[in-house]
């Protein structure tokens, strides 16, 4: 059992890798949250006026509500007026090509592991990045525009596209959905569109890289998907911090709206700092996606790998109002140190013959807390709804926990819910059976919970399905309770 | 309308004009606790139903009816009417109207190692009343519960002493009859088994009339060391019956307990169980069913605590729902972090046979130790077209085979009481109201 512990604690040591802070020369906004920090934002980033009203009613509608307190995560009390709402990189002219990227900038990238170049040549990924407040660059945009697919940034698309924006924004989530979404709409500052015209199959995957720099900002990116009649896009997400002592919030909504057998998949590796082994510092991940199935047999399928941020409190979710449309959710969380994590979906059943379905795999190690919490909702009219749910959990250790809260509302008689859970740690014998076959216990552990998070794992595309892998080695490799 | 919260204003001077009736006996701990759990209440007010514990089981509709609280017993006591299980062996105790009958009660030959007294008589004859009254419900608050400690002083005493095994089962019926005026009634049982005794209780529940039936109920079970406890409530009053049973079980080593909860018919039912299995080799069993239609409303809380290592859980929970029937459940286990080894199994299946019926399920975990097995399930649908099929291909009328599907479905449950008549009365129960 010590030598079992010695492992853990080695491999739990591993550090975060992309703890580095990159010295970009940045302009920000004041410390604080008023009406004149939105006016200021909404300058900034040149936006017509109706986006200036729409924020300011978010931001009126937000100072109402008060700050939810029923997820299962403590953490201190945020000072909204100790965040920096806008951080962003200095540049003077939006870049034409790549090429003109501030060379800093790019190696912060590259140091990640997106090289702009490297991307475009060899894995065919067109990537949008984002840091801090601002979205950097965006490839192969030219030749998604062969195409008529939109893939650029948001203020790009309010600017460019605003018919589109002011369609669909704030259409799946409103902008007084919940407080932190209405946090967003008010301040937030760049992120992702993404509009596929009618029958285009997106030939590419098409990704967006998050990364907060600056100290004490909140990051706030918000993206839109619209996938026309018959289209099909595959989007990534991915997401890291600089280690800090303080908290950092990050606050994303994510929108999106599939129509008529329109096919939407989104995959997050979701990996901020998440905090010193004693729970010092770390990013709030409050984030709120939801997709719109609003044609008949749509699909939205939401697939994401959580290892990091100190406090993950995140439900994205499916609202299948087309008939015979399908909502997908896939979860893998892992939560090690003092991280807690309060994560799950909603599938909210209205049209005839809806499915759904449900699988989520939480790790707790260390001293950690991951919960999941779901909810299905059968509407009166959603007849022959299916859903299955699965969430199993596994504990490394003794001083962690695992919580289950799946709220199941069947309103219709011919509907099929089936919801399973089950917790469990990883079995002597199992590691025996793998001992006595030769297989080191850190090699044997790392094959268990790889096989644990399997199913999720293959849902994800491939370039991400190894950068997850090698996630939760890190995270949890060798940990034997 | 009066919101729950207005309402409360209300118990407030309900509780001065009780205070007053009582003469006498304000001196004793009970009137203490009394006073503990008006203040309580009284500063959490009746949960809305924004409140998480009752967010699908709203009590504000039925409580605007302010059912006076001065009018807390209907004095005018009626004769107890016949029920089923008159004729049943067993020793017997008849409450009407929140009050104990004494002339239909039958203790019969009753073992003097076994006390069956009522609450008063207790108040005044065990010294160590105090240690149990009120301490499980302690760990496991409730407003309803606090309201129930607040204006008790009805109920039933149970002491099984050491190594005693009560030879047949002990039926305590209640009976609301609201013919004349509204009934409410607050009834505050308590059960201590010691060491190595075995307890069989049937608590029924009946009520007849138009007026509103109002039933707080709370039940304590001290579980001592290797004792042995079956309860089961079977729940069967009148459309217009409200009721809210507060069930809260403290098992001690070796300990085992098995609490059965058949809800048939009512307005609106919320049970609340708690068990807390407090040392090692605990075993709790949970059964529940409910088998409702019309407008029936019932509401199932329950959950395990499980306190220390090697202890283990097992509840089954069904229900069919008909009409516009409601039906809500929430399981809930802890796992606390020295409870390793804990085995814990829980499994709620649901049938809706209406489109106006609904159900809302919650089966949750929570749990922080490693070492365990813990898992549920949980199912929403309608009978299995294949089995129907089968049936039907056998020359079996689709109504009959319906009846005989939704018989095995709910014969889960009733096959856990072992009280052999009880069982029957109930499988009788429950055909004749699938086959209408």
């Amino acid at each position: 059992m010590s030598k079992d512990n010695q492992i853990l604690e080695e491999l739990t040591k591993s550090d975060y890798k992309y703890g580095f802070h990159s010295d970009i020369e940045t302009e920000s906004a004041p410390k604080g949250l008023n009406e004149d920090i939105v006016r200021f934002i909404s300058a900034k980033k040149e936006e017509p006026e109706w986006m200036l009203e729409w924020r300011l009613s978010a931001y009126r509608h937000w100072l109402t509500l008060k700050e939810p307190t029923w997820q299962n995560v403590t953490f201190p009390e945020i000072n909204y007026q100790d965040i920096i709402f806008y951080a962003a990189p200095k540049q003077k002219i939006s870049p034409k090509s790549l090429d003109e990227v501030d060379p800093e900038l790019r190696a912060t990238f590259e140091k990640l592991g997106i090289s702009f170049d490297e991307q475009k040549r060899l894995t065919g990924v067109a990537v949008d990045a984002v840091l801090d407040s601002v979205s950097v660059a965006t490839t192969f945009k030219s030749k998604l525009g062969e195409l008529g697919i939109i893939f650029c940034s948001f203020s790009e698309a309010v600017r460019e596209h605003p018919e589109l924006v002011k369609k669909y924004i704030g259409s799946v989530v409103p902008v007084n959905d919940n407080y932190f979404s209405a946090l967003n709409s008010a301040v937030f500052s760049d992120g992702s569109f993404c509009y596929i015209p009618k029958g285009v199959r997106c030939p590419m995957e098409l990704s967006t890289y998050f990364r907060i720099n600056a100290m004490n900002t909140g990051q706030f990116e918000r993206t839109l998907i619209v996938a026309e009649e018959g289209s099909y896009v595959s989007y990534l997400e991915g997401c890291t911090a600089p280690m800090r002592d303080e908290n950092q919030l990050h606050a994303a909504v994510v929108e999106i709206f599939a129509a008529k057998d329109a096919e939407v998949k989104y995959s997050t590796v979701q990996n901020w700092y998440p905090g010193s082994k004693e729970g010092k510092g770390g990013i709030y991940n409050f984030v709120t996606k939801r997709g719109l199935c609003s044609g008949d047999g749509s699909k939205i399928s939401w697939t994401q790998v959580e290892t990091g941020s100190a406090v993950t409190w995140k439900y994205p979710s499916c609202i299948l109002k087309g008939d015979n449309s399908i909502g997908e959710f896939y979860s893998v969380a892992v939560t090690n140190n003092y991280q807690q994590a309060d994560t799950g979906t909603k599938m909210i059943h209205i049209g005839k013959n809806t499915r759904s379905r449900i699988v989520s795999k939480g790790i707790s190690a260390g001293k950690s807390q991951n919960s999941y919490r779901g909810q299905v909702k059968v509407m009166k009219r959603a007849e022959g709804a299916r859903n299955y749910s699965q969430c199993d959990s596994l504990l490394l250790g003794d001083k962690c926990g695992a919580h289950t809260f799946p709220y199941i509302d069947v309103e219709n008689p011919l509907a099929i819910v089936e919801h399973e859970a089950t917790t469990s740690k990883i079995g002597e014998d199992q590691i025996f059976y793998c001992n006595q076959r030769g297989i080191a216990t850190e090699d044997a552990v790392a094959l268990i919970v790889n096989g644990f998070a399997k199913e999720v794992m293959n849902q994800l595309p491939m370039e991400f399905a190894v950068e997850a892998q090698k996630l939760l080695a890190i995270s949890l490799e060798g940990s034997v309770g | 309308m009066t919101t729950p919260n207005e309402y409360i204003n209300t118990v407030g001077k309900a509780f001065e004009k009780f205070e007053a009736s009582l003469n006498g006996s304000k001196s004793t701990f009970l009137h203490e606790l009394r006073k503990e759990s008006l203040a309580a209440i009284l500063k959490s007010g009746l949960p809305g139903p924004k409140h998480e514990e009752y967010r699908y089981t709203n009590f504000g509709k039925a409580l605007e009816k302010s059912i006076a609280y001065e009018g807390i017993v209907a004095e005018t006591a009626a004769a107890s009417a016949p029920t089923p299980l008159d004729s049943f062996e067993g020793y017997k105790l008849y409450f009407v109207n929140g009050k104990l009958d004494a002339s239909r009660s039958d203790l019969g030959d009753l073992s003097e190692k076994v006390t069956v007294t009522s609450l008063a008589s207790a108040v005044k004859e065990q010294g160590d009343l105090k240690e149990y009254l009120g301490s499980i419900v302690k760990s496991w608050p409730d407003a309803f519960s606090h309201l129930n400690t607040a204006f008790a002083k009805e109920g039933v005493f149970i002491r099984v002493k050491k190594n005693t095994i009560l030879d047949k089962p002990l039926y305590i019926i209640h009976s609301n009859d609201t013919s004349a005026t509204e009934v409410l009634a607050h009834y505050r049982n308590l059960a201590i088994v010691e060491e190595g005794s075995q307890l069989k209780v049937i608590e029924a529940n009946f009520s007849t009339g138009a007026n509103t039936s109002y039933t707080n109920t709370v039940l304590e079970i001290f579980c001592k060391k290797n004792a042995s406890v079956e309860w089961s409530k079977l729940q069967l009053e009148n459309e217009t019956a409200l009721r809210i049973d507060n069930s809260l079980v403290y098992q001690e080593r070796d300990s085992k307990c098995t609490i059965n909860t058949i809800t048939l018919s009512g307005q609106m039912v919320r049970n609340n169980l708690y068990i807390a299995l407090d040392d090692e080799n605990t075993e709790a069993h949970m059964y529940g069913l409910y088998l409702i239609d019309g407008k029936t409303h019932v509401d199932n809380h329950t959950s395990v605590d499980h306190r220390k290592p090697n202890s283990f859980s097992n509840e089954l929970y069904k229900g069919i729902m008909d009409d516009q029937s409601h039906g809500v459940f929430n399981g809930k286990i802890f796992v606390r972090q020295d409870a390793q080894k804990t085995n814990a199994f829980q499994q709620n299946n649901n049938i809706l046979l209406s489109p106006n019926a609904v159900i809302n399920t919650k089966p949750q975990l929570e749990i922080w130790a490693d070492d365990v097995k813990c898992s549920h399930g949980c199912t929403t649908g309608q009978l299995d077209n294949e089995q129907l099929f089968y049936l039907r291909a056998r020359g079996i009328s689709e109504d009959k085979a319906r009846a005989m599907l939704l018989h095995a479905f709910a014969g889960d449950v009733i096959a856990n009481i072992s009280v052999g008549p009880v069982k029957e009365y109930l499988e009788q129960l429950i055909t004749d109201k699938i086959e209408n």
